[in-house]
C-alpha cells in the first residue's frame, strides 16, 4: 500500500536507465510519488481524521467527549484485536472466514466454564481452544493445500454447529459469575479492562509484526512465497502460525465480549463479526493479495468504521443507511486502491 | 535486403517528436523515427532506455504525453491497445497473453470466434485456422491445448492471433528471450516469412546478433533519447554497443582466474536422481567455476535446483565442503552452505512489493536480530555493505524491488546470497534480461567471488558466456550429463554439438524435444 510501484512490474522501468553498472552508482530514480502517492502513503488516515473533525464541530462534545471515546475504544476492543491478528494472515497471504465462528465457540465454552469454575481458568482454556482451532485452520491451509478462503469457510460452518451443540441453541446467562465480569469490566484509569487488553495485544502483534523476524516472514510469505521458500523461509510454518494467531484473538475477543455484557451464544459473533473484521482490515489498507499491509492501518481502519457508527447513533440517523455507506466506503477503499496502482504503473 | 527499403515502399509508421514521462521520470524524450512498410525495424538499447516504452506507444499500449504519431502519413491517436489493434497495429508483448487452458484454435480467434446462433462453430473455427495457419506456413496443430505449448510455439499462437486480426505491424518485445536455439531460429523464419508477406515488424530485442541478423533497419535508444537510426547492414555487434553505452566497450569478460589444480572439493554429487535428474554425478572446486550447458529443458536448473533441494530429490548424495550432506529443505541446502540464485528472479527470487532492504536481508535475519528481534540500524548497515559489494549505490533501500532495473534486481540476489557467506553458489540465468552494462558487473562479480574461494555453478543459455566464464564446462542432454568440456576443449561447436547430441551443430530448424 506504501509503494506506489507496488503493483504488477512493467517489463522495463523507466526509472532504470544508464547503469553501466561499474562506474554508476546505481540509479533508483522512480517517479517520484505525487499527490495521488502521498494520498496513498497516508491512506486511511485523511478520511479518518476528516470524519472525526466534521463530528467534533457538529456534535460537540457530545462526541470527543472522554465519555463517548472511551466507550467506543471499549466497544470495539474485540474487533479491534481480531482484526490486528486478520491483518496478520492477510500479510501472510491467507484469509481467515472462521473468525466469527470461533469467537462464538470460545465465549460460550468460556462463559460456561465461569459459571461453575474459575473465570481465570475459563479464560486461558477459551484462548487455547481458539489457539487450537486456529491451527487447525492453518494444517489444513498448509498441509493440505486447501485455499484459505474455502477451508475457513467450511471449518466456519463446523465451529458454528459445535457451538450450538454445546449451548443447544440456548443463551448463555453468566449474571452470577461476577468475578468473570471484572476481566472487562474492571476500570483502570477510567479505561475498561477490555480496552486495556485490546491495546497491550495490539501492541504485541504489532511489535511482532513490523519488528521481529517472525514479522519479516509473514510479508515475505505474503508478497512471494516461492522466492520466500527459496531464501529459505519455512512459508508454510509461518501461515500456520498466523492462522493460529487469529484463532486465539477470535477466542480473546469473544471472551472480552462475553464477560461484557455477562451472557453468550452461539449466534454471536457470525458472518457480521467476519466481516466486519475484514472490512476494517481493507478499508485500513493491508493488501487482500498479500505482502503489503500494516497493523496500524487496521487499527485506523476499524476506528473509522466505528466512527461512521457512532456518527450515526449521535446523529439519529437510520441505522439502514450506515450498511449502505459503509458497502461504498469499502470500495472506494479497495477501488481507490487499486486505481491508484494503475496510474503509477 | 536491408538498403533502404523504407524509402521503396514509403512510411508505414512515423514518429514526431515523441516524449514520455512515468512519474517524474522521462522514458523517452523528443524521439522521431519513420518505419517503412514491410520492413523489419529494431529498437535496441539498455534496459530503461526507452525502446519497450517506443514499442508500447507505436502499439496503443501508452499514450505519448507529446509529439505525434502518423500511420501511413495521417496523424492518429491511439487511446488503447484495442484503438490500435483496429488499425492494423498489434503488440506481442514478452509475457504471452495466452489462455492455457483453451486450444490453439480457441485462442487465436479468442472474442472473435465464428458463431452461430450464439453458440461456437467449431467447423468454421477449424476451417478459418487452418486456412490461417497454412497462409504463413505455421505447422500447429489447432486442437491442442494452448497451455502444453512451448513458449516459441505459444508466441506462434499469438502471431497467429495478431494475422486473424489482420495486423499489418506488428510489434514483438523481446520474442526470443525465452526461447531455446532453435525455437529462436524458428522464430527468426517466422518474422522473415512475415515481413516478406507485407507486414511490418518492429523489434524490440536485448539481442544483438538477433538483431543484425534480422532487421532491415535499427534504431538505438539511449537514455530515452533517439542515438540514430541506421540500416542495419552497415552494422556490428559492437558498433551497436557502443552507439548504445555511448562508448565503447572493453573486452567482454573479464580475465578467467585459475583454479588450483589441488583446490578443496566444495561440492560434490553423487548420482543425483530428481524430476528431470537422471544420475548426475560431479565435483566443483573452489574458486571454480562450473558451467553447465545444455537446450531449455535439458536438466540444467532441474540439477539446480535438486541439490538446493527446491525440488523433491528421489536419491543421490549432494556434499558441500568436508562433509555437510544437504538434505531436506532450501533452508537446509542454504544453512549447508549452498545459496542459489534462481532462474527467474521476478517469480522465484524477488519481493517485488517489499522494500529492496528487507529483498536483500531476507536470508539473513538471524544475523541482525537479537531474540528475534530486528536490529534496524544493524540491518541497514549490513545491507549497505554487501549493497557496496556487489556494486549496486545509491540509497533508496525502502523502495520495492519491483522500481529497480533488472541488473539490479539480479544483484539484489545476489547480495542476499552473499550475506549468507555460501561455500557454493548456482547462478542460474544470472544475466537474463538484463542490460549490457549490468551484464558485464555481474560477469566481474562472479570472478571476484571465485578469488575468496567461492565455487560457482553456472547455468546458461548463452553460450558465449559459458565460454567466456567457466573454467570447465558440463554439457547436458535429457536430464544427463553427456560431456564435460575442458581447456582448449571448450568450444562453442563441442558445447552445442553435445548440447544437441550430434558432432556438429545441427541445421537451425531443428524442432526437437530436449
Amino acid at each position: 500500500m506504501s509503494q506506489p510501484q507496488a503493483a504488477t512490474p512493467a517489463p522495463e522501468k523507466p526509472g532504470d536507465a544508464g547503469n553501466n553498472g561499474a562506474s554508476v552508482p546505481a540509479i533508483f530514480r522512480v517517479p517520484r510519488a505525487g499527490l495521488l502517492g502521498k494520498a496513498r502513503e497516508g491512506g486511511i488516515i485523511y478520511p479518518f481524521i476528516l470524519l472525526f473533525v466534521i463530528l467534533a464541530i457538529w456534535k460537540g462534545s457530545t462526541f470527543y467527549g472522554k465519555t463517548n471515546l472511551l466507550e467506543i475504544l471499549d466497544q470495539q476492543s474485540a474487533t479491534l484485536i481480531i482484526a490486528a491478528a486478520g491483518t496478520m494472515v492477510l500479510i501472510a497471504g491467507g484469509i481467515d472466514l472462521s473468525v466469527g465462528a470461533t469467537y462464538a465457540l470460545c465465549e460460550v465454552i468460556a462463559t460456561k466454564m465461569a459459571i461453575h469454575g474459575d473465570p481465570a481458568l475459563a479464560i486461558i482454556v477459551g484462548v487455547l481452544i481458539g489457539v487450537g482451532v486456529g491451527a487447525i485452520n492453518g494444517v489444513i491451509v498448509t498441509f493440505f493445500r486447501i485455499n484459505s478462503l474455502i477451508a475457513t469457510l467450511a471449518s466456519s460452518f463446523v465451529i458454528t454447529g459445535a457451538a450450538a451443540l454445546i449451548t443447544s441453541g440456548n443463551l448463555i446467562i453468566a449474571y452470577t459469575a461476577l468475578g468473570f465480569a471484572n476481566f472487562a469490566r474492571t476500570e483502570f484509569l477510567d479505561v475498561t479492562t477490555a480496552a486495556w487488553t485490546m491495546i497491550g495485544v495490539v501492541i504485541i502483534l504489532g511489535v511482532v509484526l513490523a519488528r521481529t523476524i517472525a514479522g519479516r516472514y509473514m510479508y515475505a510469505a505474503g508478497s512471494n512465497a516461492e522466492a520466500a521458500r527459496l531464501a529459505g523461509v519455512r512459508v508454510q510454518w509461518i501461515k500456520l502460525v498466523t492462522f493460529a494467531i487469529s484463532g486465539g484473538a477470535a477466542a480473546l475477543g469473544g471472551i472480552i465480549d462475553a464477560s461484557r455484557v455477562l451472557s453468550a451464544s452461539s449466534s454471536n459473533g457470525g458472518t457480521v463479526l467476519t466481516f466486519t473484521v475484514l472490512a476494517g482490515i481493507v478499508v485500513g489498507g493491508t493488501s487482500i493479495l498479500g505482502g503489503e499491509g500494516a497493523i496500524w492501518r487496521t487499527v485506523i481502519g476499524v476506528l473509522f468504521i466505528a466512527l461512521i457508527g457512532n456518527g450515526f447513533t449521535l446523529l439519529a440517523w437510520n441505522p439502514l443507511y450506515e450498511q449502505i455507506t459503509l458497502g461504498v466506503i469499502l470500495l472506494l477503499a479497495v477501488g481507490g486502491d487499486a486505481w491508484s496502482r494503475l496510474r503509477t504503473t | 535486403m536491408p538498403e533502404g527499403e523504407d524509402n521503396l515502399q514509403g512510411a508505414h509508421v512515423e514518429l514526431r517528436d515523441i516524449s514520455k514521462s512515468f512519474g517524474g521520470t522521462r522514458a523517452l524524450e523528443g524521439v522521431s523515427l519513420t518505419i517503412g512498410r514491410g520492413s523489419i525495424h529494431a529498437l535496441v538499447g539498455e534496459n530503461g532506455a526507452g525502446k519497450s516504452t517506443l514499442g508500447k506507444i507505436i502499439a496503443g499500449a501508452h499514450a505519448p504525453d507529446s509529439g505525434q504519431l502518423l500511420l501511413d502519413g495521417e496523424p492518429v491517436r491511439f487511446h488503447s491497445p484495442r484503438d490500435a489493434i483496429a488499425r492494423g497495429v498489434i503488440l506481442i508483448a514478452q509475457e504471452l497473453a495466452i489462455v492455457p487452458s483453451l486450444t490453439v484454435e480457441q485462442n487465436v480467434f479468442l472474442g472473435v470466434e465464428p458463431r452461430q446462433a450464439g453458440f461456437q462453430n467449431r467447423r468454421e473455427l477449424r476451417r478459418k485456422y487452418s486456412e490461417l495457419a497454412a497462409s504463413v506456413g505455421f505447422e500447429l496443430d489447432g486442437a491442442a491445448n494452448a497451455g502444453s505449448l512451448r513458449t516459441a510455439d505459444q508466441q506462434k499462437v499469438e502471431i497467429l492471433r495478431a494475422l486473424s486480426r489482420n495486423a499489418q505491424l506488428i510489434v514483438m518485445d523481446e520474442p526470443t528471450a525465452a526461447l531455446s536455439r532453435p525455437d529462436v531460429e524458428a522464430l527468426h523464419k517466422v518474422v522473415r516469412q512475415l515481413a516478406k508477406n507485407g507486414t511490418t515488424v518492429v523489434l524490440v530485442s536485448h539481442f544483438l546478433g538477433e538483431v543484425l541478423e534480422l532487421a532491415d533497419t535499427v534504431t538505438i535508444l539511449r537514455d530515452g533519447r533517439l542515438v540514430h537510426t541506421v540500416p542495419a547492414a552497415g552494422q556490428t555487434e559492437d558498433s551497436l554497443m557502443a552507439a548504445m553505452l555511448g562508448r565503447p566497450v572493453d573486452a567482454t569478460f573479464p580475465a578467467k582466474r585459475l583454479t588450483a589444480a589441488d583446490a578443496p572439493v566444495v561440492l560434490a554429487v553423487r548420482d543425483l536422481v530428481a524430476p528431470g535428474v537422471n544420475g548426475v554425478s560431479f565435483e566443483l572446486r573452489a574458486g571454480e567455476i562450473l558451467g553447465l550447458a545444455g537446450l531449455v529443458g535439458a536438466g540444467r536448473t532441474e540439477v539446480a535446483r535438486a541439490i538446493y533441494r527446491a525440488n523433491r530429490v528421489h536419491s543421490g548424495s549432494v556434499v558441500i565442503g568436508t562433509g555437510n550432506a544437504v538434505s531436506g529443505t532450501p533452508r537446509a541446502a542454504m544453512r549447508a552452505g549452498v545459496a542459489m540464485i534462481p532462474e527467474s528472479r521476478k517469480e522465484q527470487g524477488l519481493l517485488l512489493t517489499r522494500p529492496v532492504k528487507e529483498n536483500v536481508s531476507l536470508s539473513s535475519l538471524a544475523a541482525v536480530s537479537t531474540a528475534g528481534v530486528l536490529r534496524p540500524g544493524t540491518e541497514r548497515r549490513t545491507v549497505r555493505e554487501i549493497l557496496a559489494r556487489v556494486d549496486v549505490r545509491g540509497g533508496g533501500y525502502a523502495l520495492p524491488a519491483a522500481a529497480l532495473s533488472g541488473g539490479n534486481q539480479q544483484k539484489l540476489l545476489f547480495g542476499r546470497s552473499l550475506l549468507r557467506d555460501p561455500r557454493v553458489l548456482i547462478a542460474d540465468e544470472p544475466t537474463r534480461g538484463v542490460d549490457v552494462g549490468a551484464k558485464r558487473a555481474i560477469y566481474e562479480l562472479l570472478t571476484s567471488l571465485t578469488a575468496s574461494g567461492l565455487g560457482v555453478l553456472l547455468i546458461s543459455s548463452d553460450v558465449e558466456e559459458i565460454l567466456g566464464l567457466a573454467h570447465r564446462v558440463l554439457v547436458m542432454r535429457g536430464g544427463r550429463v553427456t560431456a564435460e568440456l575442458t581447456g582448449d576443449g571448450v568450444t562453442e561447436a563441442a558445447v552445442l554439438g553435445a548440447a544437441f547430441g550430434t558432432e556438429v551443430p545441427p541445421t537451425a530448424t531443428e524442432e526437437e524435444r530436449a
